[in-house]
């Protein structure tokens, strides 16, 4: 393309780059924050000299919240939610979305199946019926209750199909000329090959169980049991009424329950900002595919 | 030959149910048996008599709902609080689109972008905790500033109207990036030459955006508008829910609080789950027809 550089082009330029870091800015600077309270005294916090940088850098409250029972519980719980959550998961969803990926020729039942799970994406119980049904099947306060009723999600059924469906129908013909049946051939030549897009929908589970607060909530009857987030709400709503142990806030200077659940915020975010860059490309190809191939 | 072919095709049609099985005992329970559970939107519900020992009322929790003095707000605050997202929705990521788009430094477009993309993967729980902390009315840095240019304190979250500026803005910052990242996309697939030529008849970066670029991302603004209709009645309950207080409730009160309060709270089973159907049958007549809609113009397919 021919770049003309006229004065007001090179405006446009320059003023774009000042809007976007900016805009940039504005997002970034909340979440930094909240990390340079975490590491600031609480004097310094309270004055309201603290922007983005730590004012009297220390690790006081990072201390104190390990050794937090709740917060240690609630992390312990949320990681075993994470472990059941995603393998059961990937499980269910490459079980489900290989049968539905053949076509109507080879799997003649694939059209009623297909609007057996479409229908629970248009259509759904609502909050009180599926909190009874939870009830119901005897999961309150266990952690079934956080992975079970969540555990078939159909839009990574239909992402998964399509990824099957992408792949040359050789595969699963010569397999089976070679005597592989419908489990084998699924275990052995489709499975392999679909390492990126596993790897792809495993993430996406890591973040939904992470980020769950809601079923923690309402399924849950003994705090001990919160999976992290819903522990946090807990903290978040009872703000004003200081959580801190008395004792420990004489003892120590730089802890106060701001600062604390400055600390237990930035925490809980880490390891969604180490795997979400990754899925910064998937939705560029996925998501624009998706919606353009018809 | 042909016997021995139907019965292997046999054989591996029934592998294909029975690797479906898990997943459609589990949708059957926790899908479908919810939605069978709608019976109770029914009933006089009593927990202790169960689904078929309670006194069937007709439609006798519907009246009650409508008959309540909140309703009206809470569909009112619904309807207004999702359709102002909705268009900043398209209005936001457009624009920052086509901001992108003119960035030729990819390391800056790149770092603009995963920064921007950042609050999207955060849950509500946090970016709230985040927003109650900057925006309290005695310590927060966002009220300190003001205090440095003579404004006084604004109670963000207390103050009705203040709080949808709030809904609305926070809402901005966390989903911002998703649309922006498939608006770009778009920008990216127009074709180039159409750039060349109109650089050749002389027309300006300007006229450049306003005649190829907008027009050429009409299909996918339609198609993500169109989309986005079926969620007119999901303002955002991890959002609001994380957020309100009783003293906004009058302009922060939506659908699924008030379920939220009237079910879980207060155990009134059966009208809670009326509001709920109600919403259900909204949202489906909605979502068919968006996604009828988009079909018919822009030929998506969920399958």
């Amino acid at each position: 393309m021919i770049e003309r550089r006229t004065p007001s082009r090179m405006l446009f330029l320059y003023g774009n780059y000042v809007i976007l870091t900016l805009f940039a800015i504005t997002c970034l600077f909340p979440i930094l924050h909240m990390a340079a309270m975490s590491l600031s005294s609480n004097s310094a916090v309270t004055a309201g000299w603290v922007t983005v940088w730590p004012v009297d850098f220390n690790l006081d409250t990072y201390k104190y919240i390990v050794r937090n029972q709740s917060f240690l519980y609630s992390a312990v719980n949320s990681f075993e939610r994470l472990s059941l959550g995603v393998s059961l998961g990937l499980a269910l969803t490459i079980l489900a979305a290989y049968p539905l990926s053949k076509s109507n020729l080879k799997f003649r039942s694939r059209t009623v199946y297909s609007w057996f799970f479409v229908i629970t994406m248009i259509f759904n119980g609502g909050l009180i019926p599926t909190f009874m049904v939870v009830k119901e099947t005897g999961l309150m306060d266990s952690i079934g209750a956080l992975v079970i009723p969540s555990a078939v999600n159909v839009f990574n059924i239909v992402l998964m199909l399509n990824f099957f469906r992408s792949q040359p129908i050789e595969l699963e013909e010569s397999a089976q000329i070679d005597g592989a049946g419908a489990w084998r051939t699924l275990w052995s030549i489709y499975l392999p090959i679909s390492k990126p897009s596993l790897a792809t929908i495993a993430l996406f589970t890591i973040i939904f169980h992470w980020n769950a607060w809601f079923d923690g909530l309402i399924y849950m009857n003994s705090p001990t049991h919160y999976p992290l987030q819903t522990y946090l709400r807990t903290v978040i709503v009872s703000h004003d009424l200081s959580n801190v142990n008395a004792s420990d806030f004489s003892m120590i200077q730089n802890i106060s329950s701001r600062t604390v659940l400055a600390a237990q915020l930035f925490v809980s975010m880490l390891p969604v900002l180490c795997i979400y860059p990754f899925l910064q490309k998937y939705f560029v190809h996925g998501l624009v595919l998706g919606s353009v191939k018809g | 030959m042909e016997t021995t072919g139907i019965r292997k095709s046999g054989r591996i049609a029934s592998a294909y149910h029975l690797m479906l099985l898990p997943a459609v005992i589990l949708v059957l329970i926790y899908s479908y048996g919810p939605i069978a559970g709608i019976v109770i939107a029914f009933q006089d519900f009593v927990p202790s008599k169960g689904w078929f020992g309670s006194d069937w009322i007709g439609l006798g929790n519907f009246e009650y709902v409508f008959n309540m003095p909140d309703t009206m707000q809470v569909l009112k605050n619904t309807l207004l609080i999702s359709l102002m997202k909705m268009i900043v929705g398209i209005i936001f990521p457009l624009t920052l689109a086509i901001l992108l788009s003119e960035v030729k430094n990819a390391l800056f477009k790149r770092t603009v972008q995963t920064i921007v993309y950042m609050p999207y993967f955060l849950s509500w729980v946090i970016l709230s905790g985040i927003l109650v902390d900057i925006l309290s009315p005695t310590d927060g840095i966002v009220n300190n500033a003001l205090h440095v240019f003579g404004i006084d304190s604004i109670y963000f979250l207390g103050d009705g109207v203040w709080f949808r500026i709030v809904l609305i803005a926070s809402h901005i910052w966390k989903e911002l990036g998703f649309d922006t990242i498939v608006y770009l996309a778009a920008i990216l697939s127009i074709d180039k030459s159409l750039y060349e030529a109109a650089s050749l008849d002389g027309a300006g970066h300007m006229k450049q955006t306003w005649h190829i670029t907008l027009p050429g991302m009409r299909p996918i603004v339609v198609l993500l508008s169109v989309l986005s209709l079926g969620n007119i009645l999901n303002a955002g309950f991890d959002q609001v829910f994380n957020l309100y207080s009783p003293q906004v409730y009058d302009s922060a009160d939506i659908l699924d609080t008030f379920v939220y309060r009237i079910g879980i709270e207060q155990m009134q089973y059966g009208v809670a789950t009326a509001v709920g159907l109600f919403k259900s049958v909204v949202s489906l007549i909605f979502i068919s027809g968006s996604y009828f809609m988009a079909y018919r113009f822009a030929n998506y397919r969920i399958f």
